[in-house]
Order: C-alpha cells, then structure tokens, then sequence
C-alpha cells in the first residue's frame, strides 16, 4: 500500500497476539525444551476425530471429514520426548516455573492475576498436539502498556503449550517433530487498539524486551511469534499466523489492507453487475479435454482423474484481479481448492487460453457452460471426491465475496502477503482439562514475584542516562536491546568510556552484521580484550585482537572503518579521518568508509557518530 | 441441581443475586470485574471459589469474599451434552452386534462433580460419534450397569454375564462389552468361566485416552471390536485393544491370558505366556492361530454365575509371616490363591498358616509373580514342601485369572481333591499347554 493511505478514514484497527517460548522445561512433563535435528529414533502414527466442546455441538461435516483425512506422523527421540507429549500419559502438574514467569510477566504489564487458573483444551485438529488440543490457561486479565504515549490494552496474559513442528507432507500423512510440543508459551494479547501499520512493531518490540528481561525466554528465530489481528471498516477480521520478524508486521498490515479493500471492491463491482449467489452446478468436462496439451490434465486424466467445471456468473475479469502483490482473487479460490479439496490446483477462464488449455477448448467449456462474456468458469482435474470437494469450497468462497470479505485464520507469507489456513474459531472450542485441578494463586505468590520484578525498559532507560550519562537515543536503543547485559558487564570488567562500548554494540557491531562480518565470532571474551586494550590506550592490539576473531585479513578496509569508529568515539578525528581515507584507498566504493568520511566532513568537529 | 458444587457462603451470595448454573454473570471483587457464564463447580476444588467462562472460552476461578458483588446479566441454560441421537438403520444382510455397556473410559465425558473424566454417555451415545461401526453390522445396545472399572464387581460380573448370555440366545451374531480398562482383564476372565456353550464372540473394549478427546483411541478399538463380534469365528471371550502406541490395528486377546501392563498407554494390553489370537486392521481380522474355539450359527449359552466371593489374592513377600493365612480364615475366607516367588515359592515363615488351611480343607492355588512362566515346585525343596502341604500348582495361570477361576470353582464344589482338579483342567484357555519361545517382553519401542 502507497504511503499516502489515509489509515484513520478505512478504519484500520490493528491488534496482535505475541508468543514468546519460555526457556524451561516443558509445560505438563519434565523433557527439556529442546529442539532436534538428527534422525528421529521413532516415528507413531495417529488420527484424530473432532469431539464435542464444553459449550459447542459436535460438527457433524468435521467429524467425517476428518474420517477421511489425513493421519499424522509423529517423530519421536528417546532423551527428549516422553510419553506426555505421545499422550500416552496424563500431563504432570503445570510447570510452577514458566506459570512464576507468566506472573512476573504480568505483574510488569499491570495486569491482574486470576484468583484461580483454570488448564483449558482448546481443540486444534490438524494434527499439531497429539491429543488433539492445545492446552492453555488465562493467568492475567487487564494490563496496559504505553507506545508513543498512546495506552494499549492487554486484555489477556496466557500461559500455553507450543505445538509440534510440521516437518512433512503427504497426500496420506503430515509429518510432525514433537520436539518443540509442550515448549512454555507466553501468550500477550493487545487490544485491537492501532490505527497504522507501524506502532504495533514498535508495540511488539517492546514486548519482546520486556520478555527478555525475566531472563527465562527462548531467543532466535522462531522462539518469539507474533498473530496478527487486522480489520478495516467494512473489512472483517483476519488473524495472521506466524509472523516470526518484527520488521515484518508493518508490511503485513498493509498487504492485509490492500487486500480487503480490493476484495471490497470486487464485493462492490459484483453489486453492480447484480451478481447473485452462485448456483451448485458442477459439470463433468472430461470430454472436452481428452486430447488437451494441457499436462497437467493429462496427468490427472490418465490416474483415473475427471475435469469437473463450475460457472460463477458475472465473475469475468474479477478472478485476475490482483488483491495483493503477485496473488489474485483467483489465488483466494484456489487456496481454499487445495485445503478442502486436496487439489493441486485450479484452472480459471481469467487466466485461459494458457498452460496447455487452448481457445478452442475454452470456447467448448463455456458454451458447455453456457457462459457468458461476463461469467468466469473454474475447472480442478483431479479424481471426482477431491475435484467436488475442491469446487464446493470455491463456489463458497465466490458467495463470501458477494458478501465482502469472510473471516479467516491466515499464514503469513514470506514477502508479508497472507493464504487461507482456516475459517476462524469461536470461542467454542474450548473445554475444561480435567486432568489437571485448578492453580489457586495465593497472594504470597504475587508478593513474592512482586518483590522481584526486573527492571521495565523505561527504568533501564533512564538507569542508563543517569548512570552511564548515555545519550537519550542510545540509551533508549540500548535498553530494547539483546546487548544490555554484555554493555554492563564490559563496563565493570573494562573501565572503557560506556559511550563507546554502547555505540560499539549498538552502532558498528550491527552495521558489520549488516554487511554479512559473522559477528556472532565476536564473543564477550573477545570484546573483554578489546575494550581492555582500547581503555589502556593500545588500539593497535585492539584491531589485532578483532580482526583476529572475525578471522579478517588484518589489512581489510573493514578493520580501518572500524578503528576509525572507534579513534571518532574517543574524540581523535584526526587519526579516524586518516582510517577512513584508508579504507578507501583499499575500497574505492566502501559504502560505509564514504559515509563515515562524509559525516566526519560535515561535522568538522563533534563527538556523535551514529547515524 | 440448580448449583451444582457451590456449597456455604458461595451458594448464600449466588441464591441471593437470583443466578444459577449458565447464567450470564458480572463478577466484581477486589477492582477486578469478570463477565461469562457461570460453570459448576469442582467439589474437590477450593470452595471459595466461582468459575466462570469469559467469552474468550476460558474458563478463570474467581475467589468470593465477603465483599464480591454478583450481579445477573442474562437467564441462561445449564450447559448440556446433547449429540444427535444415531439413526440406526437396519440392513438385513449385516449381521447383529450388541455392545453391552457397563461404564468406564469408552463411555465417559467430564464430570461437574468431580471436574474428571466419568462415564456419562449412554453407549449409543459411541454409534453416534463412530458412525463406523454401523457399516461393519446392525447395532444394538443395552446397558448392564454404568460404573467405573474400578468400582466393578463380582455381582455385576454376573449381570454382564447374563446380558451377554441373552443378546446371543437372541441371535445376536456377536457381542461387544464397553468397559473400563482397569479390571477389564478380571471381567473377561470372569465371563469366560461363567459362559458356558459359548457358540459366539464376546469382544470386551476399552479405551485408555477417554473418548471426549480427538486423539481418543476408543474409536478405533470399538471398530475392531465390533468387526470381531460380527466377522470372527472365535467362540470364545476375548479382548480387543491397540496393539501399538500407532493407530494402526489392535490386537485380539484370550480373554482369559490378557493383562493391563502398563497405567495409561494405548497399548498397555498384552497377551502373557501366548501370542494372541489374532489382530484387526481396517475393520479385517487375521488371526495368528488356529487353537482357539470355532463359532457356530445355532447353540445355547448358559450362565454359571455361582461365585465364592471370599477367595484372597496373597501376594508373597520375603518373610511374610503365617497370620496372614490365618485372618483370612478366622474371617470366613474360603480360597486363597498366592502369588509366589519365581517358579511358585513361599517362605518358611508362611508354612504354619499354609498347614492350618490345609486342616481346614482350605485350598490354597500356587502362581507366580514373575507373570511370565509357569510354576513348577518339584524343582527346589522349599515348593516339594508346599506340595505336600496341599498348595495346588497353577501351571501358568494369570495370578487374578486363577483368582477369579477358584471363586468360580469354589461356586461348583467344596471338595479339596475336586477343587485341585478343576483348578488343573484347561476351562478356558487360561492354562497354555505349551510355551513358545518368542512370547516373553519384547522392546516396546523398536528402535529404526
Ligand atoms: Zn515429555
């Protein structure tokens, strides 16, 4: 979306849900929360069958759907997954460890405890918990937190399971890793309380440093997750899965954007054309293609597959619209073919004559049809069971979009677009787990976690400017940030200027990474040694010392960039302008030596190098 | 029950705002204020407490003080189970199965009372969430009693017993018996005594993850079970469960030679000293042996219900001293079967009581602990000494199977040497002639 998008006028609302794994044992047995990479020694294989819920009526169409559906592969290791997570025994009492965190959690978001945690299963069927729900626990409703001086609500404050690892599928089996099911989860809801796409991450990354500063989560990729709750006036409410970068959320909200108001255009375009709900006619089309190029049709013709048609009047031009970057309305209709009908695909006459399908044969087809300019035909090859099923949930999705937008479960994307995972679940799914008694929580509990509580980012914020006398901005960067605690501790053992150490960590370390240097070679030791030589004046051992660690020729133009950071902080500009031109003289074309060069230049004099 | 587990103060404040059970509620206490509906509440929970479900679905426990204000938002129903009633259609060329119902984990659902797990559907309550087993025969069922398996007993062995005997007399084609998994090994152990003329299967099934769970094994048990009730040849009473952790097949017991191995596993049943007869995959049975008792159409199954209720199960134990027998007497015990060391031994310290119920015409019936093998007291002195007084020696018998069969015998006749007999003849399976060599433990788990 353009930034020019007047996000107040669509009445964008925007909230999200933040996962963070916890770095303890498992949540209901005692395995270690560790994920695994080697062969599995075992592998069980399960079906599931939805069950009725506390409140809901059993889903008839799930129950035999999920007869007929897939079975689920679980892979299993012999140290590090026992019979809890194989549910082949009751879950142990509640990890008192991960639920004291939670509190902590809680208590640092203003939020107030329940008086009595109640384990509830919240039926998932797709394969991802052995038994066939997650199991989850409201531990504190009610707290807030503050983005841009603006208040957010954090309605709830959860306490969850994580679910297995997909690591596989087939048309028969999906394959899962059990490694990662029961790994803690901490579960901060926002309220729908954003109105643009770029205070959420700004949102969600103070969340996660406030997460961190308990000092019991999980880092890396995949440890923290975030769902993505977004409307617009109009619009109905998505829930996007799985968003796993914070630098993705905006981008994620504004596709998400675009996409219902283009399907809210369609929506508008279908009213004009007086496009009626769509008839259930689903037409054997085989004969037209027994001599089609097409191979895909070939295939599906030769394994016993037919061609099965629908018609969806006054839907022409609609199907290759384009409702976000690269995926079109046809894209919503085939997302829904594949997961309901198993298909591989669809045909649709937006994108026909093309892959093999002639004009000729889509004349037949339409006059078989008998549809008009104006009328869009979707065909599926497959076998007749998965081909009808394909085609009901496409002539489902056609109706919904006279209607506007459905509301849905999606997966983020990589590039920040969205696909169908599921329709979205009311509050029906979920039951008592009656295998585990209610947690009262005790007000000496609170008490105690209430006496210690770590540090907010607000109070490291300003504990930085008053004790390291850091400037506002890097003191803000730093207390958001993974180096807070090397930055104290290189203080202490060095003497070095924390200045320096601070704009170290959070300028020059992260531009090298940005340039591909492994900075994860630059361990606190090596660090230790540098900011040691550096405080005794000796910068030439200190260049040695890095160079060494990064495994970097010492002549590299890198290293004179980064000692010429380093004479900068220290005030000498002299000898960082002689690095710099160094640099250059190595790298004519150094992006970050000009830079450096320029900035120097424009300053003449002045201590502040960061950007 | 219009507060079903709210007791004393809770209970007062509840009844004086006009709110029960399924009523929209607003909760205030301590400057915290809950919406949702009112849940029952656990009896074993702490009693100062309400649940309610907050619209999100979470269920959250609020402590009522003096000071909590409970105010009624909305008239609501009591939460109530209802799944649409099966509609069994008749097909004249499928066969008839009864399931039995007694209780247990096939049949259970969550329990306000208890906040657990307890039987509470009706048995078509299963045709309905298994509409599998309508395709395999035409179902019919009847409830013998609904208790948890642990709270069977002899008495309502003989109930079953009886239900059974009379849905096979009427032509059932085969019967399935719904039962909780703890002593389903002493219940298909009692039925097989106690039916006799059996021309038909009797399937007993369980589940060990309860059916109100997606991952429940018992639908795949109960196909199995119904297809061996309706498909099989085996006249006789057997048990049918899963035969590995996978949802793969399920194995058909002896019912007389099963054991409940394992607390909570899928596979926790196991055939001991024999393999089993066979197994079911996909609703198709292949059997594994050939020794087993062939179904007929025509016959009469009668009950020998008659039980001696005061028969003991000892279990041995190093230095296990003589009064032990001797209560069991001077309580009017009848039986006792011991559970030996090794190849059936029991020490010194116990041979005193062992006289004394040999004076008393007491039969005392020798297994063993180990489970797996048979006893044999001529080998070491010390079982030469039980043999002579008057310990009969049980082959290989299960040691609650040769619990049940004395119970049974004891119902027959009183006379020692009659008594020593029929606890040596082979009534029903329960005595493996031979032993294979490859039917002891095997890895659980096979390593890839
Ligand atoms: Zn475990």
């Amino acid at each position: 979306m353009k930034s020019g998008t007047d996000y107040e006028r669509i009445g964008l609302r925007v909230g999200f849900e933040i996962h963070q794994e916890l770095d303890t044992h498992k949540l209901f047995c005692r395995c270690p929360s560790r994920l695994r990479d080697e062969v599995p020694d075992l592998q069980v294989r399960r079906k599931l069958r939805p069950t009725q819920s506390e409140l809901g009526e059993v889903d008839r169409a799930a129950l035999a759907e999920a007869i007929k559906g897939k079975a689920f592969s679980y892979q299993v290791y012999f140290d590090s997954v026992c019979l809890v997570e194989l549910d082949e025994e009751p879950p142990h009492p509640v990890n008192e460890e991960a639920l004291d965190v939670a509190l902590q959690v809680a208590l640092l978001l203003n939020a107030k405890p329940v008086d009595e945690v109640h384990v509830m299963r919240k039926t998932v069927i797709d394969g991802s918990n052995t038994c066939g729900f997650q199991r989850t626990m409201l531990v504190a409703t009610d707290g807030s937190l503050e983005v841009n001086g603006r208040r957010i609500n954090i309605p709830t404050i959860c306490l969850e399971e994580d679910a297995a690892r997909k690591v596989g599928e087939n048309a028969e089996v999906v394959h899962y890793r059990l490694d990662r099911l029961g790994i803690p989860l901490i579960e901060i809801a926002t309220g729908p309380d954003f109105s643009d796409p770029e205070t959420p991450a700004k949102a969600a990354l103070y969340l996660g440093q406030l997460l961190r500063a308990t000092g019991k989560v999980k880092r890396g990729i995949g440890t923290i997750r975030q769902d993505i709750n977004i409307s617009v006036a109009q619009g109905a409410r998505q829930e996007i899965k799985g968003v796993q970068e914070l630098g993705l959320i905006s981008t994620v909200i504004e596709r998400e954007v675009q996409r219902q108001l283009a399907l809210l255009e369609i929506r508008d375009e279908l009213r004009r054309r007086g496009a009626g709900p769509v008839e259930k006619n689903l037409i054997d089309a085989t004969e037209i293609f027994s001599k089609t190029s097409s191979r895909v049709i070939q295939k599906a013709l030769a394994s016993g597959g037919l061609v099965l048609a629908l018609k969806l009047a006054k839907f022409a031009g609609l199907l290759g619209r384009e409702i976000q970057p690269g995926r079109r309305f046809g894209t919503e209709l085939s997302d829904r073919a594949k997961i309901y009908g198993g298909v591989g695909g669809l045909f649709h006459t937006d994108e026909l004559p093309g892959y093999g399908i002639t004009a000729e044969e889509v004349d037949r087809l339409r006059q078989r049809l008998g549809a008009g300019e104006m009328d869009a035909v979707v065909l599926v090859a497959d076998v007749k069971e998965r081909a009808t099923a394909a085609l009901e949930a496409v002539l489902q999705r056609a109706n919904e979009a006279l209607v506007g937008v459905p509301e849905e479960t999606r997966r983020a994307l990589e590039d920040g677009n969205t696909e169908f995972m599921r329709p979205l679940p009311g509050a029906s799914r979920m039951y008592p787990e009656t295998d585990i008694p209610p947690i009262p929580i005790t007000a000496a509990r609170i008490r105690r976690i209430r006496s210690r509580l770590p540090e907010t980012p607000e109070k490291i914020c300003a504990r930085l400017v008053e004790s390291y006398h850091l400037s506002q901005e890097l003191a803000e960067r730093l207390s958001l940030s993974e180096n807070l605690k090397i930055f104290e501790e290189l203080v202490a053992s060095t003497g070095a200027d924390p200045t320096l150490i601070a704009a170290t960590l959070e300028g020059t370390i992260i531009s090298l990474r940005r340039e591909g240097v492994k900075v994860e070679l630059i361990t606190s030791e090596v660090l230790r040694d540098l900011f040691s030589s550096v405080a005794k004046g000796d910068l030439a051992k200190a260049m040695e010392d890095l160079s060494r660690a990064v495994s970097l020729e010492p002549g590299a133009a890198y290293t004179y960039v980064l000692r010429g950071d380093l004479y900068w902080e220290m005030g000498d500009l002299e000898s960082a302008r002689r690095d710099y031109a160094k640099a250059l003289e190595l790298s004519p074309e150094y992006h970050e030596a000009l830079k450096r060069k320029r900035r120097l230049e424009d300053k003449g004099t002045g201590h502040d190098r960061k950007a | 029950m219009v507060m079903p587990g709210y007791r004393g103060r809770i209970e007062r404040i509840l009844k004086r705002a006009s709110v029960k059970v399924g009523d929209k509620v607003k909760v205030e206490s301590r400057g915290r204020t809950y919406v949702g509906v009112l849940m029952p509440r656990t009896d074993l929970g702490d009693p100062n407490h309400l649940v309610l479900k907050l619209s999100s679905g979470y269920n959250v426990g609020v402590r009522v003080e003096a000071a909590t204000k409970v105010t009624l938002l909305e008239s609501g129903e009591l939460p109530r189970l209802t799944l649409p009633r099966p509609e069994i259609v008749q097909d004249p060329n499928k066969p008839l199965v009864t399931i039995v119902g007694t209780g247990g984990t096939i049949a259970s659902r969550v329990d306000y009372r208890t906040g657990a797990v307890y039987p509470s559907f009706t048995a078509e309550d299963i045709c309905s969430a298994v509409p599998e087993i309508a395709e395999i025969a035409n179902i019919r069922v009847v409830e013998a009693c609904n208790v948890f398996s642990e709270h069977m007993t002899p008495d309502l062995w003989v109930k079953i017993a009886r239900v059974v005997a009379r849905e096979i007399n009427a032509g059932a084609a085969g019967v399935v018996v719904a039962h909780g998994t703890d002593t389903m090994g002493y219940t298909s152990a009692a039925l097989s005594f106690m039916l006799r003329g059996l021309f038909r299967p009797v399937v007993l099934v369980g589940s060990q993850r309860s059916s109100d769970r997606p991952s429940s094994d018992a639908a795949l048990n109960l196909i199995s079970a119904v297809a061996v009730a309706a498909r099989s040849d085996i006249a006789e009473v057997t048990v049918v469960m899963h035969g590995t952790t996978d949802d793969d097949f399920c194995l058909i017991h002896r019912g007389t030679k099963v054991r409940k191995c394992h607390t909570s596993r899928r596979d926790a049943f196991q055939s001991i000293n024999e393999v089993p007869l066979g197994m079911v995959r996909n609703a198709q049975i292949k059997m594994f042996r050939d020794d087993y008792q062939r179904a007929s159409q025509g016959g009469r199954v009668r009950v020998q219900g008659k039980m001696e209720r005061r028969v003991s199960l000892v279990k041995v134990t190093p230095g296990l001293p003589s009064n032990v027998i001797r209560d069991i007497i001077s309580s009017g015990g009848k039986g006792i079967v011991l559970e030996g060391t090794g190849l059936g031994h029991a020490p010194e310290s116990l041979f005193d009581g062992l006289a004394l119920a040999q004076r008393r015409r007491i039969p005392v019936v020798m297994t063993s602990q180990c489970l797996w093998g048979r006893v044999d007291m001529n080998v070491y002195s010390t079982g030469r000494d039980l043999l002579r007084l008057g310990v009969i020696p049980a082959e290989d018998m299960l040691p609650e199977v040769a619990w049940v069969k004395l119970m049974w015998v004891l119902g027959r006749t009183r006379d020692p040497e009659r008594v020593a007999k029929l606890m040596l003849q082979n009534v029903a399976g329960e005595i493996t002639p031979r032993t294979r060599p490859d039917v002891f433990l095997r890895p659980i788990f096979e390593a890839k």
